[in-house]
């Protein structure tokens, strides 16, 4: 009886101290609430909006599906991620209304959608750019092609050195930070510079944490790593962007160059299917329209760029 | 010798037992210290946001909680019935013994294949959808061997003097049953529940194999809702970039914590409490 009256006293302190202890983090809030929609919803929308898919996509999907909760409440959003494939799988057999997708639907996928009458429309809701980064004062290096990249994180690599890479670059470690296994930015990287998707060396410092790589970066002359452009600009003094060589002379990042394709082959945009029968209830057509004119001020805030507004125009157009 | 052999089993005993209990230090001292400072009744109160200052665990601890009342309530019956049927009523054949192993099996089998026969069978065949009930089902079969063996051996306990004396009394085999055996072996039956329904609490893999959702921002109000459990919050929590969220889920870890304790106690509490009436 004692035991189980020390065990009452301990749960009963947890509980209070966790009312207690309400202590906020210090992280300062430094994005923006995006701006409610001009027009007003003439009457309140209800029902509930299934979206699922690619986990690159969520955090656009969730911040769009946060914001639209707030406007009108009795909606319900529900989001998952079942990875591009997996929603596709989800969408096609009319389990969802709106599939998240991290590349265009497959024929093979087209072909599943049509055997149970599934019609879509595509949109594009944002271009996920991947930078190469160095330190500013890496004086050596300007442009790396595809090649050089995939020789030095392919699985197995032997690159230890500057040099290794390009005989003219210094004799100097090579300090790789990149994004560690878990995250959407190894996968697509991996897939784009060495060719299949998870391939990677190892022995290299992997955060989840772009911001930790960043502060890699910026505190070590010889690191190497990559990570989402929006990083990038939001801390452009402490690195060092390199121009990508994808087989047409070097390209360095921008919104111009990843929107214009030309940034190749680390940018690719990011879609959300919606199924058109849904497209008929009122609410998942709000939400469709509201993903591409409020959504678009979002993509950035959870580190994406923004398509250019003729993309999002064309593609209310088709919502009208 | 022989005296030097039994010292060093017995340190050998304790040096297991001091890592065991160091390593589980450590990963409580490691979640409190990152998630403590994040609980507050906000955190509690708060659906899921990207912004981590305004997140919080309200759609998932409601779902755990559905999800679990649920889980009781399909699986406890049903255990319980099988137990005493096996123990009470089945003939000792070869047929119940064949039972009887593939039960103790079926306790071993990975969560994830209950999932993906969760997914198959009560999502896609019933046409659940990736409802709440779907959800419990799947956790209910998933816990079923476990509430079965454990309640076989709470009613196995009860002493055969018992059950000869209700019938020399002229008493049936339903009425022996329901007011000396299963009274008799409550506290073991229900302390078996509750900890095989903590199981449950904690498990994820099943859930996201049928598909429970990971942005919800609603609590369920029918067992036909879609849902998300404390696991599948944390799991989401802990695989996103930003730091801060690496708190959240370990404020989320504390709260599951927190209720899987507070299960465990109210099986002891039960246990202790049903024990005093049982004096033989």
């Amino acid at each position: 009886m004692n035991r189980l009256k020390i065990l009452l006293i301990l749960i009963l302190a947890g509980v209070l101290l966790a009312g207690c202890v309400s202590k906020q983090p210090a992280g300062v809030q430094t994005t923006v609430q995006p701006t409610a929609p001009t027009e007003q919803p003439i009457k309140a929308l209800s029902g509930t909006i299934k979206l699922d898919g690619s986990s690159t996509v969520f955090p656009i999907s969730e911040a769009v599906g946060e914001e639209f909760q707030k406007l009108h409440p009795d909606v319900r959003i529900t989001v998952g991620i079942s990875g591009t494939g997996g929603g596709f799988k989800k969408f096609c057999a009319g389990e969802t209304d709106i599939s998240d997708a991290s590349r265009p639907i497959k024929d093979s996928e087209k072909s599943l959608c049509a055997n149970n009458s599934i019609t879509y429309e595509e949109f594009k809701v944002a271009f996920d750019g991947l930078s190469v980064m160095v330190n500013p004062q890496n004086t050596w290096a300007e442009t790396m092609t595809v090649a050089e990249l995939k020789k030095i994180w392919e699985p197995n690599s032997t690159v230890k050195t500057w040099k290794d890479v390009r005989p003219n670059w210094p004799n100097e470690k090579i300090i790789l930070v990149g994004a560690d296994t878990d995250s959407g930015t190894f996968d697509y990287f991996t897939e784009a510079i060495v060719g299949k998707e998870k391939s990677s060396r190892s022995d290299y410092t992997a955060s989840a944490d772009d911001n930790m790589l960043v502060q890699a970066i910026a505190g070590e002359k010889n690191a190497l790593g990559y990570f989402g452009y929006a990083y990038y600009v939001e801390n452009p003094g402490k690195l060092k962007l390199i121009a990508i060589d994808g087989g047409k002379g070097p390209v360095l990042p921008s919104e111009q160059t990843i929107l214009d394709g030309t940034y190749n082959p680390l940018s690719r945009p990011l879609f959300i299917y919606v199924k058109k029968e849904s497209l008929n209830r009122p609410e998942v057509k709000e939400f469709a329209k509201y993903y591409l004119t409020t959504g678009k001020e979002l993509v950035h805030q959870v580190g994406y760029v923004r398509m250019t507004d003729s993309v999002y125009e064309e593609g209310l157009s088709r919502l009208r | 010798m022989r005296k030097i052999k039994g010292l060093a089993f017995e340190y050998i005993c304790i040096g297991a037992t001091l890592t065991a209990l160091f390593l589980l230090a450590l990963l409580l001292w490691d979640a409190w210290d990152k998630g403590a400072g994040w609980l507050s009744w906000r955190f509690l109160d708060s659906f899921p946001s990207r912004f981590p200052e305004q997140a919080g665990i309200k759609s998932a601890l409601w779902g755990s909680i559905w999800l679990m009342l649920l889980t009781a309530l399909i699986s406890i019956p049903l255990g319980v019935g099988a137990a005493i049927y096996l123990e009470e009523y089945a003939d000792r054949t070869w047929l119940t013994r064949i039972i009887e192993i593939n039960i103790s099996n079926l306790a071993g089998v990975p969560s994830i294949v209950y999932g993906i026969l969760g997914l198959a069978l009560f999502v896609r065949w019933m046409m659940l959808g990736r409802s709440l009930l779907a959800g419990a089902l799947t956790m209910a079969l998933l816990i079923l061997p476990i509430i079965i063996i454990s309640s076989q051996e709470a009613i196995r306990a009860v002493p055969n003097s018992i059950r000869e004396a209700s019938y020399a009394l002229g008493a049936t085999k339903w009425q022996t049953v329901k007011f000396h055996v299963l009274p008799a072996a409550m506290p073991g039956v229900l302390t078996g529940n509750i900890l095989a329904l903590s199981r449950a609490m904690g498990e994820a893999a099943p859930l996201i194999m049928i598909g429970a959702l990971t942005f919800i921002a609603f609590t369920p109000s029918s067992p036909l809702d879609p849902f998300t459990a404390l696991p599948i919050q944390i799991f989401n929590w802990a695989s996103r970039p930003k730091a801060e969220f690496q708190y959240l889920a370990a404020a989320g870890i504390l709260v599951l914590l927190a209720l899987l304790l507070a299960m465990n106690a109210a099986a002891i509490i039960i246990r202790n409490k049903y024990q005093k009436y049982i004096k033989w």
